[in-house]
């Protein structure tokens, strides 16, 4: 059946007949739970900078993401799949940003939109950025540009469908035994700068270091 | 059309010569006013002279001369041209200048800013905060003395990135590779962060008092956003509930404070253009413009003919979308999701397609430059921007109107909400079209022309009963106005060279101050530039309108619902990236 072929349920070599081929597919369990996950991945309402003007966009009639299942934003964060990171990241702001990705549950995917959230793009040097997201948490897909169209933004929605196509449940992180929330990531602490607190030791090291030279 | 600013006649030395003296420096103008008066100084200005309008308040850090420097600009919401006056202190902790928040409220929070980003100090503003980054925070990241953590060279271009084109990661110069810098002997684990109380006890301050007899139930304060659909972005606002009803609120930003000022410092007169793009990322052309027309008139360099007919045109297209998105947006607010924005974002992207045509990027257009603009309209977009103007947007605008303006559902929730009113629209500072709606015909394009405004035929909108409603079919008005203006301009347009300098890198810019001005579809878009005959800017400023309109949002909303909070913030058209910067 043509349409099972294009959605990747259907595991190739298997001849059905054509007549029962609309209402009958042989797949493996992990199509099925990939299949399911990846037409409808729903993002977290979430805008942050001027990439998120382009997302809203992609969202609208002419580019209309509601094809590839992801129209559904969720303002609240316990019904959200994906957080799309579109836009600047700034220390104010990461305390919210990781409550929330902490907030979503599992299993949870994270796409950094635009060069700002890649790598902290054309505001690098300022002293309330944030270099990428990805300092924090683990980034998914990375969409380049500044900010990247509507079309680049549904490409990496694809990219991020792809790699969910890979995934098997024996070995997923939100299945695995004993792990409660595998991908929590500790609040940092707005302090004289921002302090991510898994490096505590290292600030006090460098602290030290100084006072010794001094 | 640029000439060099043109400062009102008023001689304020001889009103009062003990205490004001001229600006003497070459290329600055305006009054230096003694603190100690400035405060009456002020209030002369404003109820003898007619400066009604505090535009723009800012801290200029002199730093060789250990000094720091407050500067004012005065406008008339009659027009005219403005009044500048200056404060100087000596440079050292703590630096106290005296508030003006009495005389105009529109220095609110843009006196917070310059407390915040440079350490100056107003003497007698009730709630001196920090207002873009966070209580705690170490340094004040304006003064010229302060480096940040990714500090490379005081000024770009990099030795390292020209000529030779070395570089390395800015992490690897860093000693936790990382943008992070802390104070001496810090210990992490020692550390309290500073709680918000802050915040909380000035709402108290302000909170309502009871009459006897009420019913004597708790105030409980909720606190919307960082992350909240309809606050447009990532603004915060605490607010005090009594009942359903606002007590009290306070609106907290930062969250996407991108340090726009301290990179521009850093950057060329012409590196800073692609990061105007960036403030009200919604119209990058009117960002260009503004701060285009600025550095021009610090320059003192013409602009060709035919340029200055395409930069009206970009700008007023700019309009026009930026106000079908607000009117999509705003019934979005009130609970028509998403059709109704549809509608407005698909006549956008027919707009954002001549800006791609023209600039080669949709949003981040980066299409001005100074003398002109970077390339001409091609046939075909300048095809498509006539059938725009003189045929579909005329029949959409119309369309829109038809389908909303006597909505049952949208006039109940509309009609007679009191936004502002003209006194306290114009205490507060706030300009565009929410100061039209009030009553106050003020549009830069026609109270302090720019570019060629002077050679249209349109009116300005005004409204005078500033409700909501008001506020909400003045967008319509102003659409119609602007459609009105392209088509003159399209008609008009000159051939001829797109710029009136050779294409340069480097530009030349003399010594001396400007501010220049115009209207953005939000209000009043001000840049003020301080040059040292260096080819980066000493001092680079922005009066956003969406951040000085936001002053007056506590008035708006003390009393409401807070149902109807969302519609009134809709109201002000914020936009976060020009709130923040
Ligand atoms: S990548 Fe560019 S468009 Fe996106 S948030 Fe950053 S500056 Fe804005």
């Amino acid at each position: 059946m043509e349409e099972n072929k294009y959605e990747g349920l259907n595991l190739p070599n298997y001849n059905i007949p054509e007549d029962i081929q609309n209402v009958v597919s042989i797949t493996t369990l992990d199509r099925l739970y990939n299949w399911g996950r990846r037409w409808s991945v729903w993002p977290l309402m979430f805008g942050l900078a001027c990439c998120a003007i382009e997302m809203i966009a992609a969202q609208t009639a002419r580019y209309d993401m509601a094809r590839f299942g992801m129209e559904v934003m969720r303002p609240t964060p316990r019904q959200a799949d994906m957080m799309l990171v579109s836009g600047t990241v700034t220390k104010k702001m990461l305390p919210s940003i990781i409550r929330l990705y902490n907030q979503m549950p599992e299993p949870k995917y994270v796409v950094a939109m635009g060069a700002c959230a890649s790598s902290g793009g054309p505001f690098k040097e300022g002293y309330n950025v944030v270099a990428g997201i990805d300092k924090f948490l683990p980034v998914d897909v990375y969409i380049p540009g500044c900010p990247p169209t509507p079309q680049a933004l549904i490409a990496g929605m694809i990219k991020l469908q792809e790699k969910i196509d890979k995934q098997s449940i024996k070995k997923v992180r939100w299945y695995e035994k004993g792990k409660v929330d595998s991908n929590y990531v500790p609040m940092p602490i707005l302090g004289p700068d921002l302090i991510d607190v898994r490096r505590n030791a290292e600030y006090k090291e460098a602290a030290a270091k100084k006072e010794g030279v001094a | 059309m640029t000439a060099p600013d043109s400062t009102t006649t008023i001689d304020l030395v001889a009103r009062f010569p003990d205490f004001v003296t001229a600006d003497a420096r070459p290329g600055f103008s305006g009054f230096i006013v003694k603190k100690e008066n400035l405060v009456e100084v002020a209030t002369t200005l404003r109820d003898e002279f007619g400066f009604d309008l505090l535009s723009n308040v800012t801290g200029v850090d002199y730093l060789a001369d250990n000094k720091m420097e407050v500067v004012y600009h005065l406008h008339r919401t009659t027009g005219g041209p403005g009044l500048v006056i200056k404060v100087q202190v000596e440079r050292v902790d703590p630096v106290e200048v005296p508030s003006l928040i009495d005389v105009w409220a529109g220095a609110d929070f843009q006196e917070r800013e310059a407390w915040d980003l440079m350490g100056i100090k107003f003497i007698g503003h009730p709630d001196l905060r920090r207002i873009l980054m966070w209580e705690g925070f170490e340094g004040h990241p304006l003064r010229k003395d302060y480096k940040e953590a990714f500090f490379e060279e005081e000024v770009k271009p990099f030795k390292s990135r020209w000529p030779d084109g070395k570089h390395t990661y800015a992490e690897f110069k860093n000693p936790f590779r990382d943008n992070l810098k802390f104070p001496e002997g810090f210990d992490p684990d020692k550390y309290a962060p500073q709680s918000e109380d802050d915040l909380y006890f000035s709402l108290e301050r302000s909170s309502m008092k009871k009459e006897e007899g009420d019913l004597n139930t708790d105030h409980i304060v909720v606190n919307m956003g960082p992350h909240h659909p309809s606050t447009h972005g990532v603004l915060r606002v605490a607010v005090e509930l009594d009942g359903e009803t606002i007590t009290s609120l306070k609106p907290v930003m930062g969250y996407l404070h991108r340090n726009h000022d301290k990179i521009g410092e850093r950057n060329t007169y012409l590196q800073i253009i692609p990061y105007t793009d960036r403030l009200d990322y919604f119209n990058s052309m009117a960002n260009n413009f503004g701060y285009v027309t600025t550095v021009e008139k610090l320059m003192n360099i013409p602009v060709a003919e035919r340029a200055e007919y395409i930069r009206v045109i970009m700008a007023e297209l700019s309009r026009v979308q930026n106000h079908l998105i607000f009117i999509g947006m705003l019934i979005n607010d009130l609970g028509s999701m998403y059709t109704p924005s549809l509608y407005a974002f698909e006549e956008r992207e027919l707009i954002l397609d001549i800006f791609e045509a023209v600039s080669g990027a949709r949003m981040m257009c980066n299409y001005f430059r100074f003398g002109g603009v970077v390339r001409d309209i091609p046939e075909d977009a300048m095809q498509k921007i006539k059938d725009l103007v003189f045929d579909r947007l005329q029949a959409k605008t119309d369309e829109m109107e038809r389908f909303l303006n006597e909505n049952e559902v949208l006039v109940a929730r509309l009609q007679g909400v009191h936004v502002l009113n003209a006194e306290e629209a114009i205490h507060h500072s706030v300009t565009g079209p929410v100061l039209r709606a009030a009553g106050v015909p003020y549009d830069l394009r026609r109270a302090d022309p720019y570019s060629v405004y002077d050679r249209f035929d349109f009116d300005v909108a005004v409204r005078y009963n500033g409700d909501m409603y008001d506020n909400y079919l003045i967008r319509f008005d102003e659409i119609r106005q602007s459609l009105r203006i392209l088509e003159q301009a399209l008609k008009q347009i000159p051939e001829g060279p797109i710029n009136s300098q050779k294409p340069q890198y480097q530009v030349r810019v003399p010594a001396g101050e400007a501010y220049g001005r115009i209207e953005s579809p939000k209000g009043e878009l001000g840049f003020y530039v301080v040059s040292n005959g260096k080819p980066n800017p000493y001092r680079y400023h922005v009066r956003a309108p969406s951040f000085v309109n936001l002053t007056a949002v506590e008035t708006m909303c003390k009393g409401v619902k807070i149902a109807d909070f969302v519609a009134l913030l809709a109201m002000l058209d914020i936009v976060m990236g020009e709130v923040d910067r």
